[in-house]
């Protein structure tokens, strides 16, 4: 096995590391780029194409309806880059410029905003963004030869999209779900205890359109554009779906129901107000034990009287 | 005595739709919020500063202080921001948490804001996990169908809006101050402090920015009484938290506990490191926090005891690295996280985390120098409050922490690639159920 198979390659290339045994000439840099369409740092692409009466009477309807969210307009701004992409599948010229008029911008105020989040795309993005976790724990729990597999096999590298158009393979900081490492998101839905293997499928799967289901999250992954209208904070009704938590989620929990561990006081709880009157009923709740509401009448709170 | 656990934010995580009202409800839910709208707020403002509770989100801030520092009122707007960006490396509760329970947050915001004087709250979500917004977006939505947000709360006269705000997907935004930023539409970079947001900040407005853990552990306070909750934790460091365990670990996932409990405890509810391994290294609070090792086990997870030992308790992060691990593969990956997450607002952080990567390279492909070792501590000494904010001074944890523990594998990068003292394919997880048996530690 060479190194390369435990490096972001196409973040590390050879000349990088020239680059750092050498940090002198700019002649480095100028091999570091890569093709401009998929590089990260692509500025984003213009475009001439205006939007149609019908899709800009929506983009309206719908701003407005983000910016009542707020006290100040620009705040819609987030929500509102989401909305375009929703529309074009990335963050395009027209959408810039829809957004800095509405809010009362420059389309350079907007294009500094949709520069700096790397959930906004400066290229078209696939219909599923798959996202494999590297940051550390993940990396080394498995999650950098899950994404040299996926890589190898979709015959893409970071931030690039199948040709089909249907997957756009990216490397994710820690996404706040370690212990399910390592972990891949779909569309940002939890992909937990992923291997190569089962990456390779996930890929496959949303790659022939079969409907994929996330481990915590709605019962089958949505597009990148359904995604995207949902975060400009639309509601999908999909809430209910999936499940509450995961198994990992539950492990402390399980474990303290099965050793008759509990919070002190547990369910009803022991105000001072409760334990004056528990005591002057002589009912002396010892510290630990298990002291329902249903066994304290006459302490209940006056708040809850009220009800 | 052994510490045991303590479910209490945690504690219908398994209900079948734990994430409801009616769950909720069913769980003492909203009952707090009619004890709150009875009491005065400046009242609530002392309960909290008396229960001891401290700021989930990694400082630790007394976070019913926070809430009186606010000037007083001027008629202007009030505001409550939730920072829901949970993203430092190893920090995996409040997600878990929104998820499975978003009413405990809904419930903390509206009783924080009667306290502080706000009606319009914000609760700022990374925008990375999309199943997170639609339940918070949801459990929002239950909540002004109930009565508990919206105009005249529980016949109070209280008014409390709620806006849930999806982020974009940065790193920074979890600094308050370069959330309010992103909140207000711009790029997520730090502001200059003074002004503290509690003076200045959404809209230049008196906003108190608490973590979606510290304000979902409000209702738990409000009613159960702020000595029921000083009487778990330690004397400085009251109350419960929510412990992450991640990595080598048997049983990985959300233990809920007293603050003080030790890894030693932990790793034992856990099922001990992975079977045939031992710990090598750990962080007490993701990767901003200096990292630990075996010599750790017994510190107890409280804000004072972990910086006594030279680390931070930061959000209960608990990281777990056995002895397959490259600490200098690991130290690089999450220096190439600060250096692609770092804002660029200031230079010592702009500069130094791109430096520190390029040394972490050289040294990770066994090609370091003899001068690396130094020149990774000067820089992180340049970096290490100079910085605007804490990405700048995290960055430098890691790798200060690394170089004192285990200086002798930053002199091996020096000639010998991390893999080939490594090999990386017996970190990985893929085989971990047929490892089952139990270390000790």
């Amino acid at each position: 096995m060479t190194d390369t198979n435990y490096h972001r390659t196409d973040a590390l290339t050879d000349a990088d590391v020239r680059g750092a045994m050498e940090p002198t000439g700019p002649e480095d840099h100028v091999e570091r780029d890569l093709d401009p369409a998929f590089h990260e740092l692509t500025p984003l692409q213009p475009s001439s194409e205006p939007y149609t009466e019908q899709q800009l009477a929506q983009l309206n309807a719908d701003s407005d309806a983000i910016i009542a969210r707020y006290p100040v307009k620009r705040s819609a701004l987030l929500p509102m880059l989401h909305l375009v992409q929703s529309i074009d599948g990335y963050v395009t010229g027209r959408g810039v410029t829809f957004c800095a008029e509405k809010l009362d911008l420059t389309d350079a105020d907007v294009a500094g905003v949709a520069t700096f989040y790397t959930q906004y795309k400066r290229h078209p993005n696939g219909e599923y963004t798959v996202g494999v976790c590297t940051n550390t724990l993940c990396a080394i729990m498995g999650g950098d030869l899950i994404f040299d597999a996926v890589s190898e096999h979709l015959g893409i590298g970071h931030d690039e999209t199948t040709e089909d158009g249907k997957v756009t393979l990216e490397r994710v900081e820690c996404n706040a779900a370690c212990d399910y490492a390592p972990v891949v998101m779909a569309n940002w839905e939890f992909v937990d205890n992923q291997t190569p293997e089962s990456a390779i499928r996930l890929v496959d799967d949303l790659r022939a359109g079969k409907e994929v289901k996330p481990t915590r999250g709605p019962n089958r992954v949505c597009t990148f554009k359904q995604v995207s209208r949902t975060l400009a904070g639309f509601p999908d009704g999909l809430a209910d779906e999936g499940v509450g938590a995961g198994g990992p989620s539950l492990e402390g929990l399980k474990l303290a129901k099965e050793k008759g561990w509990h919070a002190p006081g547990s369910a009803g709880e022991v105000s001072e107000q409760d334990q004056a009157q528990a005591s002057g009923a002589g009912a002396n709740p010892q510290p630990g034990e298990e002291f329902s509401s249903a066994d304290s009448d006459g302490s209940v709170p006056p708040a809850k009287e009220a009800e | 005595m052994a510490t045991t656990l303590t479910p209490i934010l945690t504690k219908f995580w398994d209900a079948p739709q734990s994430w409801t009202i009616d769950t909720y409800v069913d769980n003492e839910g909203y009952q707090a919020l009619d004890k709150a709208l009875a009491m005065k707020p400046e009242d609530l403002v002392a309960m909290t500063k008396d229960s001891g509770l401290r700021g989930r989100g990694g400082a630790g801030f007394p976070t019913g202080m926070k809430w009186s520092f606010l000037p007083p009122p001027d008629g202007g707007p009030r505001y409550l921001v939730v920072n829901a960006d949970e993203s430092e490396p190893g920090t995996c509760k409040d997600i878990p948490l929104m998820m499975a329970a978003p009413h405990f947050l809904i419930e903390g915001v509206a009783i924080t804001s009667y306290a502080i004087g706000c009606h319009h709250a914000f609760i700022y979500l990374r925008g990375e996990t999309v199943h997170v917004y639609r339940r918070l977006l949801r459990a929002v939505e239950e909540a002004y169908a109930a009565g508990h947000l919206g105009k005249n709360i529980h016949g109070s006269g209280f008014d409390l809006e709620v806006t849930v705000h999806a982020g974009a997907g940065a790193y920074i935004c979890g600094e308050e101050t370069a959330l309010l930023d992103s909140l207000e539409g711009r790029r997520g970079q730090p502001r200059l402090k003074p002004p503290f947001p509690a003076v200045a900040g959404l809209y230049a407005r008196p906003t108190v920015v608490n973590n979606v853990e510290s304000i979902a552990s409000v209702p738990p306070i409000v009613l159960h009484g702020q000595e029921w909750f000083g009487d778990m934790g330690t004397e400085k460091s009251k109350g419960f938290g929510i412990f992450s365990l991640s990595g080598h670990v048997t049983r990985p996932g959300q233990y809920e506990a007293p603050l003080g409990i030790t890894l030693r405890e932990l790793l034992d509810m856990a099922g001990g490191i992975r079977g045939g391994h031992r710990l090598k290294f750990w962080t007490p609070g993701g990767s901003s926090t200096p990292i630990f090792t075996d010599q750790h086990l017994d510190v107890p997870l409280d804000f004072e005891s972990v910086a006594a030992a030279g680390s931070m308790l930061g959000t209960r992060a608990l990281q777990i690295f056995d002895e397959t691990v490259s600490v200098v593969r690991a130290v690089s990956r999450w220096i190439e996280f600060y250096a692609h997450e770092s804002c660029g607002k200031c230079t010592p952080c702009r500069e130094g985390t791109f430096w520190l990567k390029q040394i972490m390279v050289r040294l990770e492909h066994g090609k370091g120098t003899q001068e690396d070792i130094d020149k990774l501590v000067d820089i992180c000494d340049n970096i290490l409050g100079r910085s605007f904010c804490a990405l700048g001074d995290g960055a430098t944890s890691p790798v200060t922490s690394a170089v004192q523990y285990f200086r002798e594998e930053f002199e091996t990068g020096m000639h010998t690639p991390w893999w080939e003292a490594f090999p990386p394919e017996r970190s990985v997880l893929f085989d971990a159920s047929t490892a089952k048996e139990t270390a000790s530690v």
